[in-house]
């Protein structure tokens, strides 16, 4: 055919696609635009060029191996009811514009989140379009007579300009409103159209092939099981192709939710749920009908042309072999309206996520803050139209340079295996909310990684070593890496290989992840309504605990610049009306602030949703008081929030423990008032003492015996004494008990420091002719402060010869070395300490009550200052209880 | 006739100084190291008056006021309390359970001396 006459039919084409959208745009309230038909119709963008041309390639090449790329979808319709159903839902309450959106919405309107699964998305869709535009360029070439010509600069090549037309017409249509979550009403309508375009031409040109050429599939049927290898093509053969099968189909399943174009055309354009359940048999058998003849067409193709060298184009070429041109101008225009589909409504796709989650969030906020409404509206739209030609035209490039080598089939299959990188965080997030942000954040990236590694770097290595060295040795030469047999698994094919392994990494890195860390609140509110989205109406507006301060008219400031002045009044009017408030409420609450970030969600993306809002906003960390208002409040609520039950229970926890630190206190009080009321008898007591004999011996009437006289010396003497040993060791005491000593640890040997101890209570010893031991006379060296330890063992060394008979007094110190400390003990045969005291020796002026003799001269702290000390040193005392006579005080200081 | 004291206190040294003045004013001075040594000694002695310290081993100053207060032939025996608790909740206590008096360490012997024969004669 001329190569004008076909430009010329392709502009009659485009025209007649314009005035579609066009007229949809217009009415778009019309009965026509909206039904559930049209929502089928437009999920059929899944037929893309890949389908309408590529899989007659692949059943020509590896027969029924076209098939897992549908029945993944298939498989998926039934779901839809379900899960489709509660993606829509949510992503309707949120005012989602995209998977990026609701992806890191999910994930606490977490802004790297967005970001990176927009650039996954643009690696995973960019070379898919490019694809497109190839077959687009090819078909073009087939119909052209004009086979001369080869167009090599950019400026002659037909295909430029086809590309540069499909971005006008996404740029038109595409950015009608600045709020990316209103419905593309024409983009739709005209999708609509050439799925049905499509659909029907590929089966006149089945029907055609089938019943005109060959006399009908069993004749064709015939014909070909009589060549080679066709038990192969048909058949699949063993176990490996049944994972094979397996793996792709999982893909496939992935794709139909996870492709940015079908999650534009099934959740964010749906009009109405109820259109799902058309939707969930129509499109399956949609499906099936296009893949009706492909197998036959493929035959006939190979039947015909003998090679299979050109097998993706059979279509066309059968009608042209035959001379029918007017059929191969069919088949042409079907494959464009697959192409431009699939083109237009991905660059939408890709625009929106681009300007939402990429370029907006992370650069331009701080520019629309400061700009008019018109300016920022203008701005958002010009945003997403640079995007849209950006995209298209990378695509156009990436096409010239890469894809001419490639098939349609690997292309897509890649593009497949990016995407579904997101699915652990998207499918595991949206009904578990343990799933966190940086869980999903590592799960892409590990997943996206190894995907790259598997397959994208073997086939751009070929492309431009001409090598297969990468592929055949693996990295460094290692076998284990051989990027399309990781780990020795090599007999998946290329693409279920990499589904296979990216999947693995990607949903382990995820959960574990998740496990580890948990999230932040904000985070844990939004998984929780996520996941548990029927109670969404009541969670939605009140389930964000959120205390701080703001104003309605700064936040009517931002919706102002945004949405106009007109949409916003409007849209705070409708708020106020709502909850019941005053039209003029001064400070905004939570709900307040949930509705505008929604507002602004679709204009802007939720990310920068919440950056703007919380410019204006002074957010605090919510006390634990505010909660509890809250929970008084609003009991209805609480229920359905986990969260909220989470924080408090955690009250309920906290003031029971804050019950006991309080009747800690007022115990430690009493204690401490006791500890004050002996002290000050113990310090009065010898101070009473001081006072009467001195009175005594200053009256100068009385005449006192000289042996008196001394004797009351003695006892001043003694008190006085007395007095300062209480004073020390209170002080002494007090500083152990509040902590504020610190010890001197030094390497010492422990044999040296028992002599020492010895030594020093030797003369009270004598005295009473009292005899010590010293059992184990080996030297030991370990950590500890020798002052203190020797201050303990005095200690217990003058509490022995105190309770020691005299003359018959006999003291053995001994020490053994245990598995993790030094165990040393006091032993004497004295009179024992009774079993009531045994529980007490160790409080502070706890003296013995069964003390016959007089009374010993004790502070009443010693024993308390030295369990105080030994505690100081991790080590612990205790008295044994079963000992025939005698006491026998035991002490350890563990090794460090 | 001699007028009996007894000295119901732990530490010997306050007790020293008590007895020497005691004795000075031709007091007959009996000792106790407490409650119960005290209780020991009233089984044979009914001094007019006893002078009894509160905190103090085995039997307490409280224990033994409430004994001697409800055996009848003590009723002419007026008990002083000798202390170094001075707050008003224990004097109060001392007081309820029928002390003649509540006296505090440390103290001066002459002003112990005085209150005490203030209440003997």
């Amino acid at each position: 055919m001329n190569n004008y006459a076909l430009i010329f039919i392709i502009i009659i084409y485009l025209a007649v696609l314009f005035y579609i959208a066009f007229l949809a745009e217009k009415k778009r309230q019309s009965k026509w635009v909206n039904n559930p038909y049209v929502y089928t119709l437009s999920l059929a963008v899944y037929c893309s060029a890949w389908t309408y041309y590529g899989s007659v390639g692949i059943a020509a090449n590896s027969g029924i191996n076209f098939l897992p790329i549908y029945l993944g979808p298939v498989i998926a319709a039934p779901l839809w009811i379900v899960v489709l159903r509660k993606i829509i839902r949510i992503s309707k309450q949120h005012k989602i514009s995209s998977i990026a959106d609701f992806i890191s919405l999910r994930y606490g309107n977490n802004r790297f989140l967005g970001a990176l699964v927009t650039i996954i998305c643009l690696f995973g869709t960019l070379p898919y379009i490019s694809l497109q535009l190839k077959a687009v360029s090819e078909t073009f070439e087939i119909m052209s007579d004009d086979t001369s010509y080869i167009s090599t600069a950019v400026i002659d090549d037909s295909t430029f300009y086809v590309a540069l037309i499909l971005a006008i017409f996404a740029a038109f249509f595409g950015t009608q409103n600045t709020d990316a979550s209103e419905k593309h009403k024409g983009i739709i309508a005209s999708v609509a159209f050439e799925s049905i375009l499509k659909l029907v031409f590929f089966l006149i040109i089945g029907a055609y092939v089938t019943f005109y050429l060959f006399n009908g599939t069993t004749a064709i049927y015939n014909q070909i099981s009589i060549t080679d290898n066709f038990k192969q093509l048909t058949t699949l053969s063993g176990v490996e192709d049944g994972f094979n099968w397996f793996f792709l189909i999982g893909l496939s399943f992935m794709a139909i939710f996870l492709l940015p174009r079908q999650f534009q055309v099934s959740v964010l354009e749906n009009n109405r749920e109820k259109h799902l359940k058309k939707a969930i048999w129509l499109f399956p058998l949609y499906l099936l009908l296009f893949n009706l003849f492909v197998i036959f067409i493929a035959w006939a193709g190979k039947l015909t042309f003998g090679s299979t060298q050109n097998a993706e184009y059979y279509s066309l070429l059968l009608p042209l072999e035959n001379g029918n041109s007017f059929l191969a101008t069919l088949v042409f225009l079907g494959g464009f309206s697959a192409v431009i589909s699939m083109v237009v409504v991905s660059t939408l796709a890709l625009s929106t996520m681009v300007s939402n989650n990429l370029v907006i969030p992370y650069g331009f906020l701080d520019k629309f803050i400061k700009n008019q409404p018109e300016r920022n509206s203008k701005y958002i739209k010009n945003i997403r139209r640079i995007s849209i030609f950006t995209i298209i035209i990378s695509a156009y490039f990436f096409y010239i340079s890469f894809s001419k080598e490639l098939s349609l089939y690997s292309i897509g299959l890649i593009s497949f295996v990016i995407i579904s990188q997101l699915a652990p965080s998207f499918f595991i997030g949206l009904y578990w909310n343990r799933g966190s942000s940086k869980a999903a954040i590592i799960g892409i990236i590990v997943g996206f990684l190894i995907a790259v590694y598997t397959l994208v770097l073997p086939f751009t290595l070929r492309a431009y070593t001409g090598t297969e060295d990468f592929t055949q040795l693996g990295l460094f030469g290692i076998s284990a890496l051989k990027p399309y047999a990781l780990f020795g698994i090599h007999f998946l094919s290329p693409p279920a290989h990499a589904f296979f392994w990216s999947m693995t990494f990607n949903v382990l890195s995820y959960l574990v992840f998740s496990l580890v860390s948990k999230g932040n609140y904000r985070e844990r509110n939004y998984a929780e309504m996520f996941v548990d989205s029927k109670n969404f109406t009541t969670l939605q507006d009140s389930a964000l605990v959120w205390k701080g301060e703001a104003y309605v008219s700064d936040i009517k400031n931002v919706l102002v610049r945004f949405l106009g002045d007109k949409r916003a009044t409007r849209a705070l009017k409708i708020f106020f009306t709502k909850y019941k408030l005053s039209q003029d409420t001064q400070l905004a609450d939570a709900r307040l602030i949930n509705f505008s970030e929604k507002l602004l969600t679709g204009s802007i993306g939720s990310a920068s949703a919440k950056i703007l809002i919380a410019s204006v906003v002074k957010e605090e960390q919510i006390s634990l008081v505010e909660v509890l208002k809250i929970l008084e409040e609003s009991k209805d609520n609480i229920v359905s929030n986990k969260v909220l039950l989470e924080k408090s229970n955690q009250l309920t926890q906290l003031s029971s423990k804050l019950k006991d630190a309080n009747e800690e206190l007022i115990s430690k009080d009493k204690q401490k008032d006791e500890f004050l009321d002996t002290v000050a008898h113990e310090l009065k007591t010898p101070i009473t003492g001081i006072r009467a004999a001195t009175e005594l011996l200053m009256d100068e009437e009385d005449d006192m015996p000289q042996e008196i006289k001394s004797q009351f010396l003695k006892n001043i003497l003694q008190d006085s004494d007395r007095l300062a040993r209480l004073i020390h060791n209170i002080l002494d005491f007090e500083k152990l008990e509040t902590g504020r000593l610190h010890l001197d640890m030094q390497y010492q040997d422990i044999q040296k420091t028992i002599t020492k101890a010895i030594s020093s209570t030797y003369q009270i010893a004598k005295k009473k002719e009292v005899q010590i031991i010293n059992k184990n006379t080996h030297s030991f060296k370990t950590n500890y402060d020798e002052d203190r330890i020797l201050q303990v063992l005095t200690n217990l060394l003058s509490n022995a010869i105190k309770f020691c008979l005299p003359k018959k007094g006999e003291i053995i110190v001994d020490y053994k070395l245990g598995n993790t400390c030094l165990e040393i003990s006091v032993t004497d045969n004295g009179k024992g300490i009774p079993d009531e005291d045994h529980d007490y020796i160790f409080d502070k002026f706890y003296q013995s009550q069964d003390q016959n003799t007089r009374k010993p001269q004790g502070s009443g702290l010693g024993l308390a200052i030295t369990k105080q000390i030994v505690e100081k040193h991790h080590g612990k005392i205790w008295a044994i209880k079963d000992i025939k006579n005698g006491a026998r005080l035991v002490f350890t200081i563990p090794f460090k | 006739m001699k007028k009996k004291i007894l000295i119901v206190d732990d530490e010997p040294n306050i007790v020293m100084s008590l007895e020497y003045a005691f004795k000075k004013q031709d007091f007959e001075v009996f000792i106790a190291r407490d409650g119960s040594e005290a209780l020991q000694i009233l089984k044979h002695h009914i001094p007019n008056v006893v002078l009894l310290d509160i905190m103090m081993p085995n039997v307490d100053g409280y224990q033994t006021l409430t004994h001697i207060k409800k055996t009848n032939d003590f009723k002419d025996v007026k008990v002083v309390f000798l202390t170094a608790k001075n707050k008003a909740s224990d004097i109060e206590k001392g007081i309820k359970l029928g002390a003649d008096k509540y006296l505090t360490k440390p103290f001066s012997v002459k002003k112990i001396v005085s209150e005490i024969l203030e209440l003997v004669t």
